[in-house]
């Protein structure tokens, strides 16, 4: 009985340790924000709210700050939220439509095609930064959306888990959609995409994540502040919130912190069952 | 492959033609454009450049901060790994065993993966701020002078802590999904066995999370060498000295702040060989994992 017990309390003991352990950071940074400038430097970091949040969460997203005082966290979002949604769709579109051809088509060029597409599994953007950025630079997409997704979208993960997903679907539904004399499109419209609703919802969200945690090519691609997203834009603004010569205005930097938390969490946890499933699945 | 599939000839074309044409300009392209500017040597106003062939290899490779920057990687790759996997593989295991409150447990322990690594970095940079960062004063009181600026354990220190913070959810939705698919039947048959469960655990159920632990070996390496390129841009920057340069952090400061193409260009081709010998790993051991 008592060894029972003592186990079940180490086991959440444990449990609640861990817990801790990952929230920490987030909790002390959400309440240090609502606190004023004054009391972060004159009391440290803070563990219960203040009464600043609505101030410095007004100034934040409404009043232009950065570098060049040209952007508000409000825009910054906005670009994130672009970033998020078209990478997420762009790959969803574009890895489903070649697993398509791969799995559904006989072909000549099918399998040297799959390698290819394999090949970029190799290539992640930190061990080919250079050109890629003289490539995208030539194109003229610098500071743009289009040279901020289109480079991201093309590797192989998605493609590989549609076409992991589409080898599983039941051959009998095909030979019904060629009797019925549907063409590809019709098939891949009415039967596949339908079928696929889950698995499409549950890469989207994976992949919405993904994209607005983009770090390394937005830092490298966006030179003018109001192209900035805001994972890239804490970055800069905090570097002139604590060393600026003044007061260090931390519970902004906290703040920007939280806001550029906020939206993939609640992704997260609103789609929780359909992000695990994804993950766990792609993965296979 | 279907057994049943269209017989078009140009249909398939259209359907995987964005992809490969991204493909080509965007990762085709550059990459043989790293390995082609790998063996040239420009002059310093980059006007003209020479073929060197291994020059530049020769360089970085006998080069101090190269060797310190490929000993810091390895070091700092090991280390997340253990510390995140270790972490993470505790935390499953409880989880999978409580009855009452396993769903908000997993819920608090998994969410932290939709956090970036730069924006871990960064509050881990405030928590270790030396004017407000109570974990800064917390070591300083406990005796030991922690100073990331300028000592490079404790630079390294910081990192690591950050980035193992930054995993400990991707491992442990992966251990708990492992836990889950062990079967009812196999657990209560270890359960009459051996009674002892550290030894039930150890005998039994680690060897059959060896396919998630071995997959989520290479996940993380491969986070540890790339990913955490946020981290260490919003932490330490590489200081002291290169201490905490990890090996692409120095492709990125040598070639896109210090414009070095050759070099930083031989750093990448390494790079890709060295994800390459990765890519070959995982694979034969999913060869193997078939056999299980």
């Amino acid at each position: 009985m008592n060894n029972s017990f003592l186990h079940r309390f180490s086991t959440h003991g444990i449990l609640i340790l861990g817990t801790i352990f990952m929230s920490a950071p987030v909790w002390i940074a959400f309440m240090s924000s609502t606190h004023s400038a004054d009391t972060l430097f004159r009391e440290g970091l803070q563990y219960w709210f203040g009464g600043n949040f609505f101030e410095t969460y007004y100034e934040v997203l409404f009043v232009e700050g950065g570098v060049m005082k040209k952007v508000t966290a409000l825009e910054m979002l906005g670009n994130s939220m672009i970033l998020g949604l078209g990478f997420a769709i762009g790959k969803v579109v574009i890895s489903m439509s070649a697993a398509y051809a791969i799995v559904y088509f006989r072909f000549r060029l099918a399998t040297p095609l799959f390698w290819v597409i394999f090949l970029t599994l190799l290539l992640p953007l930190e061990v080919r930064i250079v050109p890629s950025y003289e490539v995208v630079a030539g194109l003229g997409l610098l500071n743009t959306h289009t040279g901020l997704i289109v480079p991201l979208i093309a590797s192989a993960t998605g493609t590989f888990f549609f076409r992991q997903y589409f080898k599983s679907v039941p051959e009998e539904l095909l030979e019904a959609a060629r009797l019925d004399n549907a063409g590809p499109m019709r098939f891949l419209i009415d039967v596949l995409v339908p079928l696929s609703k889950t698995m499409i919802a549950a890469i989207m969200i994976i992949m919405f994540v993904v994209g607005w945690n983009q770090y390394l090519w937005p830092l490298m691609m966006t030179t003018e502040e109001n192209s900035y997203t805001i994972v890239i834009g804490i970055k800069q603004i905090y570097q002139v919130l604590s060393e600026g010569g003044e007061l260090p205005q931390f519970q902004k930097a906290f703040a920007l912190t939280i806001l550029a938390v906020l939206p993939p969490v609640v992704v997260v946890l609103v789609f929780q069952s359909w992000f695990v499933k994804g993950l766990v699945e792609s993965e296979k | 492959m279907k057994r049943v599939q269209f017989e078009r000839s140009t249909v398939p074309y259209f359907f995987v033609a964005p992809q490969i044409a991204i493909i080509a300009v965007f990762f085709l392209w550059p990459a043989a454009q790293a390995i082609y500017q790998s063996f040239l040597l420009e002059d310093a106003f980059g006007l003209s450049s020479q073929f060197v062939w291994f020059r530049n290899y020769e360089d970085t490779i006998l080069n101090f901060a190269w060797l310190q920057s490929a000993g810091f990687t390895v070091v700092f790759s090991a280390a997340v790994t253990l510390g995140s996997l270790s972490i993470a593989l505790l935390l499953a295991v409880k989880a999978n065993e409580v009855l009452h409150g396993s769903s908000s447990y997993k819920t608090m322990l998994m969410w932290a993966y939709a956090v970036a690594p730069p924006v871990a970095g960064l509050m881990g940079n405030l928590m270790f701020n030396p004017f407000i960062g109570d974990l800064y004063t917390a070591m300083n009181v406990l005796g030991w002078d922690f100073n990331q600026k300028l000592d490079a354990f404790d630079a390294g220190f910081v990192v690591i802590l950050i980035s193992v913070w930054k995993q400990v959810s991707v491992n442990f939705i992966f251990f708990l999904s492992g836990l889950q698919g062990i079967s009812k039947g196999v657990m209560e048959a270890a359960t009459l066995d051996c009674r002892s469960p550290t030894k039930r655990f150890w005998t039994i159920t680690f060897p059959l999370l060896a396919p998630t632990t071995f997959f989520l070996m290479v996940i993380n390496i491969t986070y540890a060498f790339f990913e955490t390129f946020g981290i260490i841009d919003t932490t330490t920057r590489g200081a002291p000295g290169g201490a905490t340069n990890t090996l692409v952090y120095k492709v990125y400061t040598d070639g896109f702040l210090g414009a070095d193409l050759g070099g930083s260009s031989a750093q990448s081709v390494i790079l890709m060989l060295m994800v390459l010998a990765l890519t070959v790993f995982q694979f034969r051991f999913i060869e193997r994992k078939v056999h299980y």
